[in-house]
């Protein structure tokens, strides 16, 4: 097998038990191993992503970047970093230490073990387990109890006024990304993050753009970037609840941000953009983890294209779109979409025998289709009426402030 | 059994990984405490009293509807699991359940509960 992982394991293997180990030793020991190698790469690779991400924002805003330490400026992260190990961890008095210490560890933890459910290539995952996405929902809920607990024990308003913001807001969105996390399970029939990989014959962003999008609004906040960077709207709030942190434990929220939003990038390719699926990737499936890699990195362009374009939306803004427009759309796109399909495997299952079939593209066609064009009207049935209320709206506000303007034609716009 | 030792282990590592760096920042750091620098930050004005005050009862209100809806989607995936096997029946009853979700939205729309003061 050309599988480059797979060699690294029998690599692995031969040399322990080489060693006379034995053979569930020398399993426990490769465990360990995969398990701190991917930990620590995810925090390695942060090193890479925030120089990337500086740089892509300083080009969006006609800066040049960082370019100073090294080629391209690509160790200022480094730079950064030696920084902060030399500043002072300054403990606020009246701080409560143990969760003030506590909260940067647990957020960067809830980040890393997202990263055992995320399939690399047809083979190589940390760990399948069956309930993949409801693990990935339990373990990305314990950022939002870091976050609450960094704001209560700093002894600052500033801190506990933006954790009480950051976490009503994460809370919130939480609700549109899990009910779109249904998506997957529901076309794939299985909470297995692999198996929704593999059942990706044609991906599900083609087959439902929508539940893509909204999940991709849901992710967006839940990273907590721009235009939902309210968690540490810096004009309001200070740095929101992490206010009060300084030296390498400041540095580890710094890490857990971007390690967040990296780690949801790599959601998103999984479960919509097909994961590791590509032209040959079975065959080699060290093909997939560039596939991945590629499509990680897609959605984390957009990602920061959107961090360097949008402004701010004001909080109760950002709370009313979320269980006003957000959550009623989700849920109808939920209800539609199943009921069409049911209907349509009824009536088609006789002329398209394969019709729940994920094998290949072919056998997939016709039920992405249906899944597209329902998708399609839901969205544009959507965007249209809040077009019109949003037109209603700026009109009555026109009328009230300059009556003279409505007659003259300018409120239309 | 097999498949949760590995996350087991993974915890473990990612508490000790960005543990290290905040002790090692300890050690390594200077540390000069003094009282004016550890008082807490309010754009140079002295705090005035408790921080751990009454909060807005607001915020409670949207994790009680959080909660509605976190529990209720839950239920939700054993049936989406296995939606590819269920009737026309079964999905239907699926979507009577989601409905009486969005009733519950509605019930606390119309009371203003979703409104941001």
């Amino acid at each position: 097998m050309g599988d480059i992982f797979t060699t690294i394991y029998n690599f692995l293997l031969s040399l322990l038990i080489g060693l006379g180990a034995d053979q569930v030793v020398a399993d426990a020991i490769i465990t360990f191993l995969a398990a701190a190698v991917l930990a620590t790469c995810v925090l390695l690779i942060l090193i890479f992503n925030i120089w990337l991400e500086r740089k892509v924002l300083g080009r969006i805003q006609d800066r040049i970047g960082p370019n100073r330490v090294g080629p391209y400026g690509i160790f200022q992260t480094v730079a950064d970093l030696t920084k902060l190990l030399t500043k002072e961890i300054i403990i606020p008095s009246g701080a409560d230490l143990v969760p003030f210490f506590l909260a940067p560890i647990l957020m960067v933890a809830s980040v890393i073990l997202v990263w055992a459910v995320i399939p690399f290539t047809g083979k190589t995952i940390g760990t399948d387990v069956n309930i993949g996405v409801l693990y990935f929902v339990a373990v990305s809920s314990l950022g939002i109890m870091a976050v609450l607990l960094a704001g209560w024990s700093s002894n600052n308003k500033y801190a506990l006024l933006g954790a009480f913001r950051a976490v009503a807001m994460l809370v919130s969105y939480e609700v549109p990304m899990i009910l779109m996390l249904l998506v997957p399970v529901l076309l794939s029939g299985s909470m297995r993050m692999g198996e929704i990989a593999a059942a990706q014959s044609i991906w599900y962003v083609f087959s439902m753009p929508l539940a893509a999008f909204i999940f991709l609004i849901a992710m967006t906040a839940e990273i907590g970037r721009s235009p939902f960077d309210l968690l540490e709207a810096e004009s309001e709030i200070v740095a929101g609840y992490q206010t009060e942190y300084s030296g390498f434990a400041f540095a580890m929220f710094y890490a857990a941000e971007w390690a967040h939003a990296f780690t949801m990038c790599a959601l998103v390719a999984t479960l919509f953009l097909g994961g590791w699926r590509g032209p040959g990737a079975e065959q080699y499936p060290t093909l997939g983890f560039i596939y991945l890699a590629i499509k990680i990195y897609v959605v984390y362009f957009f990602s920061i294209w959107s961090r360097g374009t949008l402004p701010r939306i004001r909080i109760d803004h950002v709370m009313s779109f979320c269980w006003k427009f957000l959550i009623p759309l989700a849920l109808i796109l939920i209800v539609l979409t199943t009921l069409v399909d049911k209907i349509a495997q009824i009536l088609l299952i006789n002329r398209f025998p394969n019709y729940l079939s994920m094998a290949t593209p072919a056998d997939m066609l016709p039920r992405a289709g249906i899944l597209l064009a329902v998708n399609l009207v839901v969205g544009l049935v959507a965007i249209g009426w809040i077009a019109l209320v949003g037109r209603r709206e700026r009109r009555h506000q026109t009328a009230a402030e300059h009556p003279a303007s409505v007659e003259a034609g300018m409120a239309t716009r | 059994m097999g498949e949760w030792t590995f996350i087991a282990l993974l915890f473990v590592i990612s508490l000790i990984l960005p543990a290290v760096p905040i002790l090692a920042g300890r050690i390594l750091g200077p540390r000069k405490p003094n009282p004016l620098k550890n008082s807490t930050y309010e754009c140079g004005v002295e705090t005035v009293g408790d921080t751990w005050v009454q909060f807005d009862v607001q915020y409670y209100i949207f994790a009680l509807v959080f909660l509605v809806f976190d529990i209720e989607v839950v239920f939700l995936y054993p049936w989406a699991v296995a939606y590819g096997q269920l009737s026309l029946f079964g999905v239907v009853a699926g979507i009577v359940f989601i409905v009486t979700l969005a009733e519950a939205l509605l019930y606390a729309w119309r009371k203003g509960a979703l409104e941001w003061v």
